[in-house]
């Protein structure tokens, strides 16, 4: 007598608790605290609230130890939690011109006001392994300098007031939410922003990287890219005005890229934006260049048939959490579609036989 | 995560109301593909969050719920969708397909006919049936607000001009009320006559962020060509359980020299007959 399979929910079960004696490892190690990964692991942290649209540092470093480490599942834990958060009403746009900058760079001009500041940045570094952190080395205390304070004017203003780049129109208007309404296409330049802002870094990057490579080449320079802390405001409607409820680091780049003219502009410089959520300036500089290769229809460029600028194409395929559940889906059972093509191919290879055998005779 | 901390069903009163907007749209424009907010769901995309999302709006305490995956009630995805709504929402499940007031499936149309006053839910990957013939949504929106489904019929000709006859076996488009041509997810052909019901059926598309319907005795048309009528094919075998002639069958390899048996591929059903004394080559005496 056969008996079907049967177990799923057991088997659901032991699965949980396997994975979670997976995540703790060999117990014989001390378990990473929170606070931990919040401080040591700070740029998969920003990564994981930037692509989980959430600032909160605490929870990104819990949902990063939760998963593993894997930061599009800790990506997706923060997603999940986030759509159960009350919106208590919308922020006023922050102010990146009043950021106190940790890094603030031009690679345009060799010096602008306000000044070069490297920051805490990898580009220097020799990339060899330090085996002194291996071996639990102590980290001297850096030197501290004296805060500038002055607010630290943005690079493309300068060009804006000789009018040497194409200038962006002010608007006012409230633009659409993308996690409370269904994104519809054409997309304009607001949500085509939002959506790259917590787009996959890797995906963003490889687009970025093939616009470079004449893919709907731009010529992008980083006109500045600035990573540092700004000051969240919100209206109050019983106070009648705006009180800050909070600091947040976020990476700035505005790119500038090279544009010929038209018969109605005279030739001037375009921009291309990106605006990211911690110090993410690998994603910030691919989105500002994404940004700009989707502007071709409005800059009345050449539609040269690349990924990157086709909107549609990219803000189709550029959430990672939408992109890993389909594609992992495909490991759910599927025995019923698989079962009707295993009949239907059976069928018309029975139909060709047939019909060979026909032939033959 | 403990019940009292979610709101019934998960879903706020404020998403499921935008929801329940869909679906009313949906089914006042039946197999019209209705636009909304799908949110983040605690499963991934992919497992169901259309279907899930659906059927968290749909939800009242005193429905009982049926979820199957594949027609099975103990496939784990199956399992892992009625525990969340067992500890969010605290309504009573059943694996019974009569028992049941709302039934949420993945690629299966339950064997024992629905009646009046059922919901039966579908979890859609791909809502849109034109998609594989033009990937862009602009474009599909477009070929259906024009009823320009010429491509389609092109598309299923071809098939019959290369293999002799219609080559898709699952997802087989329907047209329904001489309209909207609509998929009816990834159930096999053999589920779509059963696309004309008494019940209402409600199809959710999570990462597409698409709702579509039917009310019940929607009518529902299998595309096909006069001299090549639609054919709702199964494997030529009896249940070897219950013996049952009429159902969908799953194939299982038992043995690694080509042996194999056939059985329903709806549980729920393949019990019933048992439990009534029917019985196969395989099943108890």
């Amino acid at each position: 007598m056969y008996v079907a399979v049967k177990g799923g929910a057991r088997a659901i079960d032991n699965a949980h608790a396997w994975l979670a004696e997976e995540r703790r490892g060999d117990r014989t190690v001390p378990e990473m605290t929170v606070a931990q990964i919040r401080e040591q692991m700070g740029l998969a942290v920003n990564r994981v609230m930037a692509e989980g649209s959430l600032y909160d540092p605490d929870l990104a470093a819990l949902a990063i130890k939760q998963a593993r480490g894997d930061l599009i599942e800790a990506i997706f834990l923060i997603r999940a939690y986030r759509t159960t958060l009350p919106r208590f009403g919308g922020a006023q746009p922050i102010d990146t011109g009043n950021m106190a900058c940790d890094r603030r760079i031009s690679a345009t001009f060799k010096d602008v006001p306000g000044g070069q500041v490297l920051g805490p940045t990898f580009d220097y570094t020799h990339r060899l392994l330090d085996f002194m952190l291996a071996a639990d080395g102590d980290v001297p205390e850096a030197a501290m300098g004296d805060p500038a304070g002055d607010p630290v004017p943005h690079v493309t203003e300068f060009l804006n007031s000789e009018g040497l780049i194409q200038p962006e129109p002010e608007s006012d208007a409230v633009p659409r939410d993308l996690t409370r309404e269904p994104l519809e296409l054409p997309a304009d330049r607001a949500l085509r922003l939002q959506s790259l802002a917590r787009a996959d870094e890797g995906f963003l990057l490889g687009l970025a990287y093939s616009t470079q490579r004449g893919y709907a080449r731009n010529h992008a320079f980083v006109g500045e890219l600035r990573i540092g802390s700004v000051a969240v405001e919100m209206d109050i409607p019983d106070l009648g005005f705006a009180i800050e409820i909070g600091e947040i680091t976020v990476t700035e780049c505005e790119t500038v890229n090279q544009f010929t003219g038209s018969k109605t502009e005279p030739p001037q410089f375009t921009r291309g934006y990106g605006l990211v959520f911690g110090q993410t300036e690998r994603k910030a500089i691919a989105m500002a260049l994404v940004d700009r290769a989707m502007r071709w229809e409005e800059l009345g460029e050449e539609n040269v048939g690349a990924p990157a600028q086709d909107t549609e194409f990219v803000l189709s395929h550029c959430d990672n959490i939408q992109a890993t559940g389909f594609l992992e889906h495909i490991k759910l059972p599927h025995y019923v579609d698989f079962q009707s093509e295993l009949e239907l191919i059976r069928k018309l290879r029975a139909q060709a036989k047939a019909a060979g055998q026909e032939d033959a005779t | 995560m403990t019940a009292d901390q979610y709101n019934f069903a998960y879903l706020d009163e404020q998403t499921k109301r935008m929801i329940r907007r869909a679906i009313l749209k949906g089914l006042a424009v039946p197999g019209y593909q209705v636009p909304f907010a799908s949110r983040e769901m605690p499963m991934p995309y992919g497992w169901g969050t259309g279907g899930v999302q659906v059927t968290a709006a749909t939800l009242v305490p005193d429905d009982r719920l049926k979820v199957i995956d594949q027609g099975a009630d103990d496939t784990t995805n199956a399992v892992s969708i009625r525990k969340f709504f067992e500890r969010t929402a605290g309504v009573a499940v059943t694996e019974a397909t009569t028992e049941a007031s709302i039934i949420q499936t993945r690629h299966r149309i339950p064997e024992t006919p629905l009646r009046e006053g059922q919901i039966l839910v579908y979890q859609v990957p791909i809502p849109e049936p034109l998609r594989f013939l033009e990937p862009r949504e602009t474009e599909t929106r477009k070929m259906h607000a024009l009823e320009e489904y010429g491509l389609m019929h092109v598309k299923l000709y071809e098939d019959i001009a290369r293999h002799g006859t219609i080559a898709t076996a699952y997802a087989y488009p329907v047209q329904v009320e001489g309209r909207y041509v609509m998929d009816p997810s990834p159930i096999p052909k053999f589920d779509n006559p059963k696309l004309e019901s008494p019940a209402i059926q409600l199809f959710g598309a999570g990462r597409e962020q698409r709702i579509y319907a039917l009310p019940p005795y929607t009518q529902v048309v299998s595309l096909d060509f006069e001299d090549h009528p639609f054919d709702p094919s199964r494997a030529d075998y009896p249940c070897a359980v219950c013996g049952a002639v009429d159902s969908y069958l799953d194939e299982v390899i038992t043995d690694d020299a080509g042996g194999r048996m056939f059985l329903c591929s709806d549980t729920d059903y393949c019990g019933q007959r048992q439990a009534a004394g029917h019985t196969g080559t395989e099943g108890a005496p």
